[in-house]
């Protein structure tokens, strides 16, 4: 990311700007220059970045495939697409929005943002941040390669077996699926680590547990998710792909030969509706920040809905059975999943009517983010309401894999994540880039998207309740479909187009937006203390925090943190609980190898495809790497250089230490 | 409650008017057109959730807007309100007080669910109940009509005909892939799932014709594996049912015996069956009365000798992928077979 001519002028209020302090950790933190530098580059800002906007190039691509099954689908028995192009499409588009936008475009928001919001100077294992950025983009980059290729995957996003299995899938395309899902998990599972780490081991001094930002706590909620689903979804395609392998041809999913193809259903679920709680757990952390920002008030229930999304994230892993109710499984085992499914309305419903609370009870200031979030509350509600009906087994029997339940998940995952999302870009752009996006340019961009997404999706409601299945390629004119699948068809273009509209106002705002300032809404949140963009260092001094709203609870008192090392990476560690300060860390500096293991990992799993013996070479390969990764001094000069002390600074004050806080950190006191 | 979902009209009107009557009501293949009692459990059921969460959407609605209103457009970013802990015990308790209400409509509605799934799930201890095998094919349905005697046995495909006011018992079983039996007029779907066969009940409550189609993603032509639902009074449909136990008619005119012919010498005898005579393969639809059916290539178009002379042909371009091969007969040839066919009542 190139940062636009704003100044960087650490702007804490009556904080005088030290130069000399500036130039040293700038010269500490900053990456080097050009390609190279590009691709060693571990800064959490700049990793987080990439993941956003890759996520979005990603987003743009799945949107592009879904125009084309919408014209498709605009007229019965139409020709604009074949069956096979289909099905790899609404495949595909699956995939893409689900492990290639939706979860890296919420981890990558909480890489970017955990550690300002939280007061350090950069993530926990940066290193390992990077590699889990190339493993996700390689995954991305194999997918639509395939795809382009004319192999890419036809057996939809959960690839059932025995469809996806050898007999009835020949050919590479169903191996697409499975390698590129355990590419992109590894990566999911990797920003999962690095988020939990930081966000538990280095906040700022005075961020007790109870203290957290909501957003945050979204964050590591979700990254604990990621940590217990993902295993579940490796296991499903790691299973399949050696019951594809040549040479290797197990039987876990083969019926004939006593395999099982349920307990590849099982396996599947497990991750996979957990997986909607790791998209929208992050979407109702924006929700809460920004609805606490614009009501000017603090946010009314924060430990209601902090336990809520503790119960969202364990309940989600008690209710995926009911995606197989119309699978042969006991009534009595499906009535326990229709309670559990049920359950989960109630968390969801304390977060809602915590924000209406905080909304009504507050000053309510209307700008562009609070504006999708009001759409957000309505959709998303529409979308829980729709749930709860198929949460019933009888009823869920009937409207199971028809239109009915596309309906109901995308206003579920557009309603309640894509909207967030908007609002959280429109809120968090003028951090990330000096300049404010364009209020007005905004506001159309909202219109667009809640009128288009309407047209869209409400008729899709009534199109499954008119007995419409999911997945059809085409249907005949006598099904009397036609009329809302031309509306829905009309809807996605004018989704399309408000995206069109975001995408101009980001270009038009970037070079010519109003500048921003370090806090252009008000907001409490530490993020809002240092500069934006923010230096590579994020903060001067590591800050310290009063009460859960830090900005809005700071007092002239509030003292800073000094006596980290300008001429290391050093961070400072704080205890789980209570945040006291705990002993200074140094982390490791940018370095290639994780560049390069990302390449033997997903050039192995790619090479799988075609030969088993791919796994035994990048072992010992990634072995290799592995040990050059982390054999201390091997880096190269121009990377150490960088990192030199500057002549004249003053010698660190204590040697890194696990001793007592009081001798790690000095309070520096009046310096706010 | 039981008075309110006895009062159908009202329940039909309410949801017809809640689907603004895009298309209407009263299609071929749809949820709330019932006919049998299991679609009509179900769609009071759903009567129920539509109005309760309607309400609910609506009321927060309301708030959402208020909040919306609310809202000052000025540029301005005001400073943030101090606490006031007066106002949030308020607050916690009005939260709470709707917490409570929505649990207790969530336990209605388990409660709901609980006696239609279990008054629907009654009907599996009916002993005369018809019994029925369905086993799925990419991408067709055969059809067996089980009985004692195994000469009795009725084979057919993608057209089911069912007596009405009487349980029909479906035994489910898949050839290949994971396929899902769904008819909305009568009753929720059920997946077929190779190496777990199972059951499902229904009863049709009035004669008519009714589709269904696959609900699980099955390959390349799933879009095209449909069936049709006949329901007739018991007395036709044992009639029907006398028939199809029937060989097949030996052709009278030559051109008939020719079709036979050309029917017994080419790849059609590969596949299909006709009972009576040498064919009896098992990987297509049996072709035994094949001219009885309303529809052909799984309900992808109607029975007539135009479209079934192209799905002989072609049946790539009907069905790209369908596992049917494409043909090169004469036209004096496909005449003949057409002919011969069509006698196949």
């Amino acid at each position: 990311m190139t940062t636009p001519a704003v100044e960087h002028v650490n702007q804490l209020p009556g904080e005088q700007v030290d130069p000399q302090a500036h130039h040293e950790l700038d010269r500490t933190w900053t990456p080097a220059h050009g390609f190279i530098g590009w691709l060693v580059d571990t800064n959490q800002k700049h990793i987080g970045m990439r993941y956003i906007v890759t996520a979005m190039i990603f987003f743009g691509l799945a949107g592009l495939l879904a125009l084309a099954m919408r014209i498709q689908l605009a007229f019965p028995e139409n020709n604009f697409l074949s069956a096979d192009k289909y099905n790899q499409f609404f495949t595909v588009h699956g995939m893409t929005m689900m492990f290639l936008f939706a979860v890296p475009i919420m981890e990558g928001f909480g890489l970017y943002l955990v550690s300002l919001m939280i007061g350090t100077r950069n993530v926990a294992f940066p290193r390992l941040n990077a590699f889990g950025y190339y493993m996700y983009v390689f995954g991305g980059i194999f997918l639509f390669t395939m795809l382009f290729l004319n192999t890419g995957p036809d057996v939809g996003w959960f690839a059932y077996t025995p469809l996806s299995g050898p007999q009835y899938s020949p050919g590479k395309r169903a191996d697409t699926w499975s390698q590129m899902i355990t590419l992109t998990e590894i990566s999911a599972l990797v920003g999962a680590t690095v988020t939990i780490c930081t966000a538990f081991k280095q906040r700022a001094p005075g961020m007790t547990l109870n203290r957290i930002p909501i957003f945050v706590w979204a964050e590591v909620i979700t990254s604990f998710m990621i940590i217990f689903a993902m295993p579940a979804v490796m296991l499903a395609s790691g299973l399949l792909a050696m019951d594809r392998l040549v040479h290797v041809n197990t039987h876990f999913f083969n019926p004939a030969e006593g395999g099982d193809v349920l307990l590849y259903q099982h396996t599947f679920w497990f991750f996979g509706h957990p997986e909607v709680y790791i998209i929208f757990i992050p979407a109702t952390g924006f929700v809460s920040e920004i609805v606490q920002t614009f009501s000017r008030r603090r946010i009314f229930g924060y430990t209601a809905l902090v336990l809520s999304l503790i119960a969202t994230a364990f309940i989600g892993f008690g209710l995926w059975v009911h995606h197989m109710f119309a699978t042969p499984i006991p009534l009595l085992g499906r009535l326990f999943f229709t309670g559990s499914s049920m359950l989960i309305a109630i968390p969801s419903g304390i977060q809602i009517f915590c924000w209406l609370a905080t909304l009504l009870t507050g000053k309510p200031q209307l700008k562009t983010p609070l504006l999708f979030v009001l759409g957000f509350i309505l959709l998303f509600v529409m979308g829980g309401l729709t749930g709860i009906m198929q949460a019933a087994v009888s009823v869920d029997r009937q409207l199971h894999d028809t239109f009915f339940v596309v309906a109901h998940f995308h206003y579920v995952l557009i309603g309640g994540a894509v909207f967030p999302l908007f609002a959280a870009m429109y809120y968090w752009f003028p951090k990330w880039t000096g300049r404010m996006l364009n209020e007005k340019i905004g506001i159309w961009n909202f219109i667009l998207l809640f009128i288009g997404f309407n047209l869209t999706f409400f008729p899709m409601h009534i199109l499954g309740l008119q007995g419409m299945t999911r997945r059809v390629y085409t249907y005949v004119p006598e099904t009397g479909w036609g009329n809302n699948n031309l509306l829905a068809t009309i809807g996605a273009f004018i989704i399309g187009l408000s995206v069109l509209v975001f995408l101009v106002n980001v270009i038009v705002s970037r070079k010519r937006g109003e500048i921003a300032g370090p806090n252009p809404w008000g907001a409490p949140g530490l993020e809002w203390s240092t500069t934006s963009p923010p230096p590579t260092y994020n903060f001067l001094y590591v800050p310290t925090v009063d009460g859960r709203a830090a900005l809005w609870d700071q007092t002239k008192d509030t003292p800073v943190i000094v006596g980290l090392s300008h001429d290391k990476r050093e961070v400072l560690t704080t205890t789980l609980l209570d945040a006291r300060p705990d002993h200074r860390y140094e982390l490791a500096i940018d370095s290639i190898w994780p560049f390069v293991l990302a390449i033997i990992t997903s050039g192995c799993f790619i090479a799988a495809i075609f030969t088993p013996w791919a796994i035994p070479v990048a072992a010992v390969l990634a072995f290799i790497v592995l040990g050059l990764w982390f054999w201390r001094g091997n880096e190269p000069k121009f990377l150490v250089e960088r990192l030199k002390a500057t002549p004249g600074a003053p010698p660190p004050e204590v040697q890194r230490t696990f001793a007592a806080p009081n001798i790690v950190a000095q309070l520096k006191p009046g310096q706010t | 409650m039981r008075k309110v979902f006895q009062q159908r009209s009202v329940t039909r009107a309410l949801t017809c008017i809640a689907l603004l009557r895009v298309s209407g009501c009263r299609g071929k293949q749809n949820v709330l057109d019932v006919a049998g009692p299991q679609a009509e459990g179900v769609a009071h059921l759903w009567t129920g959730f539509l109005i309760v969460m309607s309400i609910i959407w609506v009321l927060v609605a309301i708030a959402t807007a208020r909040a919306a209103f609310k809202c000052t457009t000025q540029k301005l970013i005001e400073p943030p309100l101090p606490h006031n802990p007066s106002q949030n015990k308020f607050l916690t308790w009005v939260v709470g007080s709707l917490v409570g209400v929505t649990t207790i409509i969530l336990f209605a509605f388990l409660f709901g669910e609980f006696f239609v799934a279990r008054s629907a799930s009654a009907m599996s201890q009916d002993v005369n109940a018809l019994n029925i095998k369905i086993i799925g094919h990419q991408w067709w349905w055969e059809v067996q009509y089980m009985d004692a005697v195994a000469s009795n046995i009725v084979m057919t495909a993608n057209e089911i005909h069912i007596p009405t006011d009487r349980t029909i018992q479906l035994q489910l079983d898949s050839a290949d892939v994971i396929h899902s039996f769904w008819a909305p007029n009568f009753e929720g779907k059920k997946d077929l799932v190779p190496g777990h066969p199972t059951l499902m009940w229904f009863k049709a409550s009035r004669p008519g014709s009714f589709r269904g189609q696959c609900a699980e993603f099955c390959g390349m032509q799933h879009a095209h594996m449909r069936f049709v639902i006949l329901t007739e009074e018991p007395s036709k449909f044992e009639q029907w049912l006398a028939d199809q136990r029937k060989s097949a008619p030996d052709p009278k005119t030559d051109e008939q015996k020719r079709g036979q012919h050309v029917f017994m010498t080419t790849t059609c005898i590969m596949c299909h069956s006709i009972q009576g005579t040498d064919a009896g393969g098992l990987v297509g639809p049996n072709l035994t009365h094949v001219a009885s059916r309303t529809m052909i290539a799984a309900g992808s178009r109607p029975n007539t000798v135009g479209h079934l002379a192209g799905w002989i042909m072609d049946p790539q371009k009907i069905k790209p992928g369908v596992l049917m091969p494409q043909h090169t007969l004469t036209p004096q040839d496909l005449r003949a077979l057409l002919e011969y066919l069509e006698t196949l009542k």
